[in-house]
C-alpha cells in the first residue's frame, strides 16, 4: 500500500449532512430497510434451517435449500444495505501516472548499470565463477527433481507378456475355451497371469467364417474358427477400444470416434487414429483352448518418438 | 476501544495513512466488474469445501474391498480413493453437498474467469499500465484449467482415469522426451506403480493452488496499485476514479455478493448432480463408458482431438504422432501465448503506448471486437466437436458427416464471425445515439394553446450518473469547520 498520492492538498469543504451525495440511493430509505431486515431475518430463519436439516438427517438437497436460502436472504439484505442504504455518492479520486521522474529513472538505471557493470567488470573472474557455480547446481539438482521420479522407458514401451503359447483368459482368469463365443460374440482377454494389465488388453472377436479373407496378406493363418484378437488400446490416445458394431465388423474408441475394420487387419477407416490396431495371433490347443501364436509384431497403443 | 487499538497498532506499523487510503479506495460502478468476483468467491468455496473433502479423501491406490453404505458396490475391490470418495459423499454428514459444490465451485471458477476474460479483453482493460495483471490472470486461468483435471481425476472413477489415460499418451506424443517425461510423471509404464493419484493429490491440494494464490494476491495488488478502470461518463476521466469508496459501500456489496455467489454454489450443489462417481464404477484400464467427455474447461482440448486428421509423421526410425502432439500440445500452446502476448501483438498493431484508464466500448474497437469474437468462435467449435458422438445421437445423423461439419466449421467460422463482428460495430458506429439512454419528451400544452415540449424527469438510476462527483473523504468526516486543523488534517469528532 504505497499510493503516494497527494489526496489532500488542501483542506476540504465540509459537507452538510443534506448533501445529495449523503444521501441514501433508495427514494424511501424506510422501505428500503424493511426489505433489507426482512431478507436478513429469512437468512437467519435459513441458517437455522440447516443446523435442524444436519441434525435430523443427512439429506443434501435440505442442506443446500436451507444453508442456500440462508446465504441468498442474508446476502441480498446486505447488498440491499449497501447499495440503497449508505451515502449514494458518486465519489471521485484522483489517479496519476506510475512513472518516476527522469532524474529519478536516470538515478535507478545508473545505479544498476554503472555501480553493477563496474564491479562486474572490474572483477570478471568471480562473476564468471559464480554463474558457473549457479549452473552446475540448476543441473544436479534436476537428477533428484526429475530423474527420481520414474524409471527410463528402455523397451518396456515395445513389450507386452503375450509370448508363443500364452493362454487366453478373462478379468477373472477364466481359461477362454474355442466354443466360449457365439459368432458376433466379443470378449476382453489377457495372458494367463496378467489379467487386468492395460497394455496386454486385448480383444477377443468371433467373425462369421465367411468373413476371414479380408484378413491382409500375411496374417491368415492368425485367427481361428472366426476369431481374430486385437491390442484393446486405441492407437489414437490409449482408450479402450470398447464398442462393436455386429452389422458392420468396426470397433469404435468411445473417446474420440476412432473406427476400426475388424475384417480387415483392424485398419482404421475414419477418425483420429493413424495405425491399424496391433493384432495378436491365435490359434487352438488340443484341448480346446484358446493360445497366442505368438506376441504382438510391434508396440501397442498411441504413437511416441522412439517407434520406428 | 477501537480508537485505542488503531492507536496501539499504528505505533508499531503506521497503517493509519495507508488504511484511511485503503478505506477511501473507489471503485467503479458497473455490473461487468461483478464477474471477477464471482471469480474471487467460488476460489474461496473451493478453498474452504476442499479443505473439508482433504479431511476425508485418502490419496492412494492400494486395493481395498468395499464395505461402505452404498450396496450395489458391496464386496468388490476398489481403489482406497475411490472408496474414500463414494464414502466421503455417503457416509460422511454433509460430504456429498460439500463434494458436489466442490465440483460446482469448479466449473463456477473457471467459467467466471472465462467470462471475466473476455471483459477484460472487449472493453480493452488489458492495454497499458494494465498488461502485468493481464498475464496474472491468463495464468491463472490455466494453472484453473490444470488444477481442475487434477481434482476430476482424483476420485478413481472409471470416467476420470480414462481422463488420465489420454493425458498420458498426450505426455507421450511429445517429441524426442515424451515417453521419459510419461514414464518420469506415471512412474513407469501406464497405469505406473501406483505414484499418479498421491503426486496429483499433492500438485491438486498444496501446489496448484498455493500458485494461484500467490497470484491472486498479485492481481489484487497490481488492482489497488493501478486502480480500477471505468467506463466513460460524466465526470470520469483518465485520471480518476469515480464510484463508491471501499468502506462502507463497496464492502456491504461485496459481501452480499459473496454470499449470494456461495448460495448459487451450494444450491447446484444440492440439487443439481454432477459427476456420480458411484454410477461410473472404479477405473479399470481395459473399462469404458459411452459418451466420454471431460468437465467443459477441458472439452475444446477433447474436441481438438477429435477433429484432428490422423496425420502421424513416420521416417528415419521414429514417430511424431502428430494426431495428438498438434491438436493436444501444440494447438493450446498457440491459444495460451496469443492469450498472454495480446496486448502487446495489439499495441503494436495501433502504436499506441499512451495510459488507458478509460474502457472501450467494445464497438470502437471493430478490429479487437472481431479478433475476439474469431477466438470465441474457434474455441467454441472445439468445444461442440467434442460431443460429436453426443449430437449425432441426438440428431440422428451419421457421425461421419458430424464430424466432417466441425472439421470445416473450426476454420470456416471464426472466419465469418471476424467479418460479421467487424461489420456489426462500424454498424453501430455509424448510428448516432447508440447505447445512450433516451429520456422522454414531454409535450406540453400552455393556456394559450401552444405546443412545447421538455425532458422527462430522469429515471431513478440514471439520476444518480447525474451527480457530479465529490472528492472521497470528504463525506466521512462530518465536521464542522472550526474542527479542521490544517491542511488535510481532521480531527473526527468524538
Amino acid at each position: 500500500m504505497s499510493d503516494e498520492s497527494p489526496r489532500v492538498e488542501e483542506p476540504l469543504a465540509p459537507i452538510a449532512l443534506d448533501d445529495p451525495h449523503l444521501q441514501p440511493f433508495a427514494k424511501h430509505p424506510e422501505g428500503a430497510q424493511a426489505v433489507a431486515a426482512i431478507a436478513m431475518v429469512v437468512g437467519f430463519v435459513g441458517f437455522i434451517g440447516f443446523g435442524v436439516a444436519y441434525w435430523i438427517g443427512n439429506d443434501s438437497q435440505w442442506q443446500a435449500l436451507t444453508l442456500g436460502v440462508g446465504l441468498l436472504a442474508l446476502g441480498f439484505g446486505v447488498t440491499a444495505w449497501g447499495k440503497y442504504l449508505m451515502p449514494q455518492g458518486p465519489f471521485v479520486e484522483e489517479r496519476h501516472d506510475f512513472h518516476s521522474t527522469e532524474a529519478e529513472r536516470d538515478a535507478m538505471t545508473a545505479a544498476v548499470v554503472e555501480r553493477g557493470g563496474m564491479v562486474v567488470k572490474r572483477r570478471k573472474l568471480l562473476g564468471g565463477l559464480l554463474a558457473l557455480g549457479s549452473a552446475t547446481m540448476g543441473v544436479v539438482l534436476l537428477f533428484p527433481l526429475v530423474r527420481s521420479l520414474g524409471p527410463k522407458p528402455g523397451n518396456t514401451l515395445f513389450e507386452t507378456n503375450w509370448k508363443t503359447g500364452s493362454r487366453l483368459v478373462t478379468v477373472d482368469g477364466r481359461e477362454v475355451r474355442a466354443d466360449d463365443l457365439e459368432v458376433d460374440g466379443v470378449l476382453t482377454v489377457f495372458p494367463k497371469g496378467f489379467q487386468g494389465s492395460s497394455p496386454d488388453q486385448v480383444i477377443l472377436i468371433r467373425l462369421a467364417k465367411t468373413l476371414q479373407p479380408l484378413q491382409p496378406p500375411g496374417r491368415t493363418e492368425w485367427g481361428v474358427l472366426g476369431y481374430v484378437a486385437y491390442s484393446k488400446m486405441c492407437t489414437h490416445l490409449g482408450c479402450p477400444v470398447g464398442l462393436y458394431q455386429r452389422q458392420t465388423q468396426q470397433l469404435v474408441c468411445p473417446c474420440h470416434q476412432s473406427i476400426f475394420d475388424v475384417r480387415a487387419g483392424a485398419i482404421p477407416q475414419f477418425g483420429p487414429a493413424p495405425r491399424p490396431l496391433p493384432q495378436l495371433p491365435i490359434t487352438v490347443d488340443s484341448a480346446g483352448l484358446l493360445r497366442a501364436s505368438g506376441g504382438f509384431d510391434q508396440a501397442v497403443g498411441p504413437g511416441f518418438w522412439e517407434r520406428p | 476501544m477501537i480508537d485505542k487499538s488503531l492507536r496501539w497498532i499504528d505505533d508499531r506499523l503506521g497503517i493509519a495513512k495507508g488504511g484511511r487510503t485503503f478505506l477511501d479506495k473507489i471503485f467503479p460502478d458497473h455490473w461487468s466488474f461483478m464477474l471477477g468476483e464471482i471469480a474471487l468467491y467460488s476460489f474461496v468455496v473451493l478453498l474452504a469445501t476442499g479443505v473439508f473433502l482433504s479431511l476425508y479423501y485418502i490419496p492412494s491406490a492400494n486395493e481395498i474391498v468395499y464395505h461402505g453404505s452404498y450396496l450395489p458396490l458391496h464386496g468388490q475391490r476398489v481403489s482406497e480413493a475411490y472408496a474414500s470418495s463414494v464414502s466421503l459423499s455417503f457416509d460422511v454428514k454433509s460430504g456429498l453437498l460439500m463434494r458436489q459444490a466442490h465440483h460446482w465451485a469448479a466449473d463456477i471458477f473457471l467459467g467466471s474467469i472465462a467470462v471475466h476474460m473476455a471483459r477484460v479483453f472487449f472493453t480493452g482493460a488489458f492495454r497499458k499500465p494494465r498488461e502485468f495483471n493481464w498475464i496474472v490472470g491468463v495464468s491463472m486461468l490455466i494453472l484453473g484449467i490444470v488444477n481442475g483435471f487434477l481434482g476430476y481425476s482424483l476420485p478413481d472413477d472409471l470416467v476420470s482415469g480414462t481422463g488420465i489415460r489420454i493425458a498420458f499418451s498426450i505426455v507421450e506424443s511429445i517429441p524426442l522426451v515424451g515417453s521419459y517425461l510419461a514414464f518420469f510423471l506415471f512412474g513407469g509404464n501406464y497405469p505406473g506403480n501406483g505414484v499418479i493419484i498421491p503426486r496429483f493429490y499433492i500438485l491438486h491440494i498444496l501446489i496448484v493452488p498455493l500458485l494461484i494464490m500467490v497470484l491472486l494476491g498479485a492481481h489484487l495488488g497490481l488492482l489497488v496499485k493501478q486502480k480500477h478502470t471505468q467506463f466513460k461518463g460524466k465526470g470520469k476521466t483518465e485520471h480518476n476514479v469515480v464510484g463508491s469508496p471501499m468502506f462502507p459501500t463497496f464492502m456491504a456489496k461485496t459481501t452480499g455478493f459473496l454470499f449470494m455467489s456461495t448460495a448459487a454454489i451450494f444450491l447446484l450443489g444440492g440439487f443439481a448432480q454432477i459427476n456420480p462417481i458411484w454410477q461410473f464404477g472404479q477405473y479399470e484400464p481395459f473399462q469404458i463408458s459411452y459418451a466420454v467427455q471431460p468437465d467443459w474447461y477441458m472439452g475444446w482440448l477433447d474436441g481438438a482431438a477429435r477433429i484432428m486428421p490422423s496425420w502421424e509423421w513416420v521416417g528415419w526410425g521414429h514417430t511424431i504422432p502428430l494426431e495428438v502432439f498438434l491438436p493436444a500440445v501444440i494447438f493450446p500452446g498457440i491459444i495460451f501465448n496469443i492469450l498472454i502476448l495480446w496486448p502487446f501483438i495489439e499495441s503494436r498493431h495501433t502504436k499506441d503506448l499512451a495510459y488507458h484508464n478509460l474502457l472501450d466500448r467494445p464497438r470502437d474497437r471493430p478490429k479487437r471486437t472481431a479478433a475476439g469474437a474469431a477466438m470465441l468462435m474457434l474455441l467454441g467449435m472445439t468445444f461442440f466437436a467434442s460431443s460429436t458422438d453426443v449430437m449425432a445421437n441426438f440428431l440422428e445423423l451419421p457421425l461421419k458427416s458430424v464430424l466432417w461439419f466441425f472439421r470445416f466449421a473450426v476454420i470456416i467460422a471464426p472466419i465469418i464471425a471476424y467479418f460479421i463482428t467487424y461489420k456489426i460495430c462500424n454498424e453501430m458506429r455509424a448510428a448516432e445515439g447508440i447505447g445512450k439512454r433516451k429520456r422522454a419528451q414531454v409535450v406540453l400544452r400552455s393556456s394559450t394553446g401552444e405546443y412545447t415540449t421538455v425532458d422527462s424527469e430522469p429515471r431513478p438510476g440514471d439520476g444518480y450518473e447525474e451527480l457530479e462527483a465529490i472528492p472521497v473523504p470528504t463525506y466521512i468526516d462530518l465536521v464542522p469547520p472550526e474542527l479542521v486543523t490544517g491542511a488535510g488534517v481532521r480531527r473526527v469528532m468524538r
